[in-house]
């Protein structure tokens, strides 16, 4: 490997290059397009990953909502077409009942006119625990979320979204332990959170204690919707008909009536848009690697060609004292410096162009790539790819080189 | 220094086989210069070949330097060739896009020199070949005579026990191939041994002896009364 470091080496790959540098840069072109394409096929569908996983980012995946419709069946008694009720102690018997859950969380919804001095609107407020928190990440701007105390104290305290803020307060208005009327009822600022993706439907715009939107409302046991999340190595779509089922038993329901509880299976929407990014990704591999060995082969056909072109230098070469081991090795090294020196050209100008697919559509909150990137491991596997392709492409024409005799390549025409 | 006897040679075409050589039997002294003539066909080249081992005979024995040279390898004979033989040829073969000074080195990187011994080798042959001030330049901004003059250069630059030309002044004017003749029967008078291949009566009277070969045998081996360059320049 001595020769390597050599000089001589490096000055012979320079000349027979730069001397011909409308070949070599012809050559160069096949492998650059190669791994630009590459890199900025994977980089995008590694951006679109990214903008998927913002969209769900704020949830935990493995998560179903269930709540209460009206029959379709008649049960025991009941007509069908009645209101079903989901109750507190609904949610705590699928806590107990049901394999592989991770939370259960009982949510209550509902509009509310809400004043703050001389500012007003309608907005969504929920009532929550402190456990919604885990199931959906809330970006806490300032202050704090929901916690155990204001549950158990019943405290009228509000987290609002930084989307209300804005409509209630004065520009840079401070707005922690402020007083906004909910209801004409005074709750207290405490937290103020950002503004989630609106790609997932209407996002709550405030929430108060679990506790204190049941005293308000005057709810009694009752809830909206529940959250329910699995552990992650259990199905969720096992959990989510597990979970109905319990909940028809215990509100009197058909076990057959599908009607009674609506459901949304968050799992199981990520899980389609998971197998169809697997399926991006897998092509986004395949087109780069076949174009890539396109991109090598041209290097070994136009190198193939030079050394025809070369026969009588080669065979001069051979005159002087050169072996074909040596011959052979310098052709091998031109394949690889040439088929590296690319790569890296292509590496390069792929990053170019993924800073100008972000720049284009990477900006603001719902881009379509979000930080389109390619982990340096997989540049360093596909450059290792290329010099493994490079070595082996270059055999071809270095075997072709020295089987010709020395006598045949300098023979006069 | 060389001695070749009953060697044969020929190339099959086709389905039958030509045979070229057809016994030749030479032997060459160190300090000889030889001229090999012959018409075209007469086999003058192969046995140049043969002896500069780009090829190899098929029957006979070739002894160069108490060297038995038989059943050469690809490497082996290139290490030989690097060793004991510097070539000539028509038309220069420089490589064009190395200059004149690296085309001079070239035989000494295949020996394994370093950079600098092979610079000042190379700079010390094209000073005697006279063109040191054009070590920079490429063959392509050349003369003729002068390209001819990097080769001989570049051939002398391994320090070789055998020159081997191929009609050396083949491409070029009679002013010009005289000065190189000239140039030749300097490196003889230095003790060089050269076989040089020319179809030119004139040319070949400038060597001590005279092989003409036809139809692959040798009709005429004959010492001579070199004729001196030098008065035609």
């Amino acid at each position: 490997m001595r020769f390597l470091f050599e000089r001589d080496t490096w000055q012979e790959v320079y000349d027979s290059l730069t001397k011909n540098k409308l070949r070599s840069a012809l050559t160069m072109v096949g492998v650059w397009w190669g791994i630009l394409l590459l890199i900025g096929l994977l980089g995008s569908a590694k951006g679109l990953e990214n903008s998927f996983n913002r969209l769900f980012g704020s949830f935990a995946t493995n998560s179903v909502f269930v709540w209460a419709q009206s029959t379709s069946k008649p049960f025991r008694g009941f007509q069908e077409g009645r209101l079903v009720q989901l109750k507190i102690s609904d949610a705590k018997k699928i806590e107990e009942n049901v394999d592989g859950i991770e939370f259960v969380v009982p949510r209550n919804r509902n509009q509310a006119l809400v004043v703050h001095d001389f500012l007003s609107g309608n907005f969504r407020v929920a009532g929550d625990y402190p456990l919604l928190d885990k199931v959906s990440k809330k970006k806490m701007i300032r202050g704090r979320f929901i916690n155990q105390t204001d549950i158990d104290e019943k405290r009228k305290v509000v987290v609002i979204s930084e989307e209300i803020y804005k409509q209630l307060f004065e520009k840079d208005a401070e707005m922690i332990d402020k007083y906004i009327q909910l209801n004409s009822m005074n709750f207290k600022v405490v937290g103020m959170f950002e503004t989630g993706n609106q790609n997932m439907g209407p996002t709550d715009d405030m929430h108060i204690p679990f506790t204190t939107f049941q005293q308000i409302y005057n709810l009694g046991e009752n809830i909206g919707f529940m959250m329910i999340t699995g552990k992650p190595e259990y199905d969720i779509v096992q959990i989510e008909s597990d979970a109905k089922l319990i909940l028809r038993n215990l509100n009197n329901v058909h076990p057959e009536d599908n009607r009674a509880f609506g459901s949304f299976n968050l799992g199981k929407e990520f899980a389609k848009l998971t197998s169809f990014l697997t399926g991006m990704q897998f092509l986004t591999w395949f087109v780069g690697i076949a174009t890539l060995i396109a991109g090598v082969f041209a290097i070994g056909n136009i190198l193939l060609i030079t050394v025809k072109e070369r026969t009588k230098e080669i065979g001069v070469r051979r005159a002087l004292g050169a072996t074909p081991f040596e011959i052979k090795r310098q052709i091998v090294v031109e394949a690889v410096f040439i088929t590296i020196l690319a790569g890296l050209f292509g590496i390069i100008s792929g990053g170019w162009i993924l800073i100008a697919l972000d720049n284009a559509f990477g900006q603001g909150t719902d881009a379509v790539l979000v930080n389109a990137s390619v982990s340096i491991t997989v540049v360093f596997i596909a450059l290792l790819i290329l010099v493994f392709l490079g070595t082996l492409i270059g055999l071809i024409p270095a075997f072709k080189a020295t089987s010709i005799k020395p006598i045949d390549a300098l023979r006069e025409e | 220094m060389l001695k070749i006897s009953k060697l044969h040679k020929s190339y099959p075409i086709g389905d039958s086989s030509l045979h070229v050589l057809k016994g030749i039997d030479l032997s060459v002294e160190a300090g000889e210069m030889v001229a090999i003539m012959g018409s075209s066909g007469s086999g003058k080249s192969t046995l140049l070949n043969i002896i500069g081992m780009l090829d190899e005979a098929d029957e006979g024995e070739y002894i160069l330097d108490n060297v038995p040279i038989k059943n050469l390898t690809e490497k082996k004979a290139a290490i030989y060739r690097n060793k004991f033989l510097g070539f000539i040829f028509q038309s220069f073969n420089l490589i064009n896009y190395k200059s004149a000074l690296d085309n001079v080195a070239l035989p000494l990187y295949y020996q394994g020199l370093k950079r600098k011994e092979r610079i000042e080798k190379a700079l010390f042959h094209l000073e005697k070949v006279g063109l040191r001030d054009w070590a920079t330049h490429l063959p392509n901004e050349l003369s003729g005579g002068q390209k001819q003059r990097v080769a001989i250069a570049r051939a002398l630059a391994a320090n070789p026990k055998l020159l081997l030309a191929d009609e050396p002044t083949g491409a070029l004017d009679t002013t010009t191939s005289y000065e190189i003749m000239d140039f030749i029967q300097s490196l003889n008078d230095e003790g060089k041994t050269i076989l040089m291949v020319t179809h030119e009566e004139d040319i070949a009277n400038m060597c001590k002896r005279i092989v003409r070969l036809k139809d692959g045998v040798i009709m005429e081996d004959v010492f001579v009364n070199q004729v001196r360059a030098s008065q035609y320049v």
